[in-house]
């Protein structure tokens, strides 16, 4: 295996597409070194991405923030402005791992990672989220729901990777939330988790939903019939039984250990129902 | 592939060669002949190979050997002054807070970065902050004791 680290995102992507044989991005390596010691893959290259000094920090413009994709996810808990514009984003990736894990992984990786259950991707949906991709041909900004296509796979191509997430600026009164279920309190992988993005207007009526789901299809969904549900609303009862049947009917999950299909598409309009209230009130809501 | 890393550990200047594939937890084992961090699970969620690394607190087994190059590393071999243990240490030995022994160096380390962040925490926020670390003799309740205890030493009070 060869080991590069590169300092610009120029030199990081002419390794990549000239890479002869399997090669992998590394930003905290806290799913890509469990892959390699677990003998899952067996990289030629590695290129790591945490001397490109751009990919290191949090930039706040008069239109989005932007999140270098070898930004920890402690470092964005540390962040005041940025858990102040979206508090559900950072507090989906405080939940990923132990401290130990916090100080290493990225809400890049877990993009990347592509797995069904990652705990910022359903709030990085809801938020609008998008990645700037660099390759051979130059940068492309997609939806960051549109990177995953199914587990562990992703739409990126030989020579891309994503240099950064950006999140849009926020109107006055928006508030978002992100909840996941896992049956111990800290340390675990979601079983069905929920993130939701809410604007009100000035007399406190949803003007704006996004509602995302995770661990119950094989990517994220966002899921827009429950946020037609509560839009036009006060977030009232029958609003919110109306956002859960909505998200419940989304869910296409599978039986495993952690849950069964009947339980995760339960818990999911739980889940978002929940949700939706905490953003409601972040957004200042009444 | 090899890899000549120059790096610093607990202050002191350190160089090792090392594959370009091995974890920095292997490389401060067998290279550095540091062998405090222990390597539990190999995948993160045990935490007996936390160290500092540029500040942070981290998994070892889950950190390149590579990636150390130009960075700072604290090890629990760097924890006591000489003779001088650190008061956490005291605390462990006084409050039983171990058994075997194999998670200690990480549950230090951790709990040291904790209460540098937050000097007084409360159990829970504790509990929460030691979740990466796992004890398998035991349990934990011990260990919490000896970590409030060593914050309130610490905190003079």
């Amino acid at each position: 295996m060869h080991y590069e680290a590169p300092d610009t995102t120029k030199a990081a992507v002419a390794l990549l597409a000239k890479a002869k044989g399997s090669a992998y991005v590394l930003a905290g390596g806290s799913d890509l070194l469990v892959r390699m010691r677990g003998g899952y893959i067996e990289p030629d290259l590695v290129v790591d991405i945490k001397r490109i000094k751009a990919m290191r920090e949090v930039r706040k413009s008069a239109s989005c923030f932007t999140i270098g994709a070898a930004v920890s996810c402690a470092e964005l808990g540390e962040n005041a402005a940025l858990k102040k514009a979206w508090p559900g984003v950072v507090e989906a990736a405080n939940l990923i791992g132990s401290k130990q894990i916090q100080g290493r992984c990225t809400i890049t990786g877990n993009l990347c990672n592509a797995s069904p259950a990652a705990d910022s991707v359903p709030a990085m949906v809801a938020a609008g989220a998008k990645a700037v991709i660099a390759g051979p041909k130059g940068k492309r900004t997609i939806p960051v729901g549109q990177v995953a296509t199914a587990p562990g796979k992703t739409s990126l191509k030989k020579g891309e990777l994503i240099e950064a997430i950006l999140l849009p600026k926020r109107p006055p009164r928006s508030g978002d939330a992100y909840l996941r279920f896992i049956p111990r309190t800290e340390m675990d992988i979601a079983v069905v988790s929920a993130g939701v993005n809410l604007v009100l207007d000035s007399k406190c009526i949803v003007k704006d939903a996004h509602v995302a789901l995770g661990a119950v299809a094989p990517t994220v969904v966002l899921v827009p019939d429950a946020a037609k549900a509560i839009i036009g609303t006060k977030l009232d009862g029958a609003a919110l039984d109306k956002l859960g049947a909505a998200c419940s009917a989304a869910c296409r999950p599978i039986d495993d250990k952690r849950g069964t299909i009947e339980y995760r598409t339960k818990v999911a309009a739980v889940l978002a129902k929940r949700a939706a209230k905490i953003a409601y009130s972040r957004a200042g809501g009444k | 592939m090899s890899v000549k890393v120059s790096t610093t550990i607990n202050g002191d200047k350190t160089e090792f060669v090392c594959e370009a594939d091995e974890s920095l937890l292997d490389a401060l084992r067998n290279r550095v002949g540091l062998t405090g961090a222990k390597e539990g699970c190999g995948t993160g969620d045990c935490g007996a190979c936390s160290i500092m690394l540029d500040g942070r607190l981290v998994c070892s087994c889950l950190v390149l050997g590579a990636e150390a190059e130009g960075r700072r590393i604290a090890t629990i071999e760097g924890m006591a002054h000489g003779d001088k243990l650190h008061p956490l240490q005291n605390k462990f030995i006084e409050y039983a807070a171990l058994q075997c022994g194999i998670c200690t160096p990480g549950f230090l380390i951790a709990a040291r970065d904790l209460l540098e962040r937050k000097s007084n925490p409360t159990e829970e926020e504790i509990r929460f902050g030691l979740a990466g670390n796992l004890c398998r003799c035991t349990g934990y309740d011990k260990i919490v004791r000896a970590v409030q205890a060593a914050a309130k030493e610490m905190r003079g009070a």
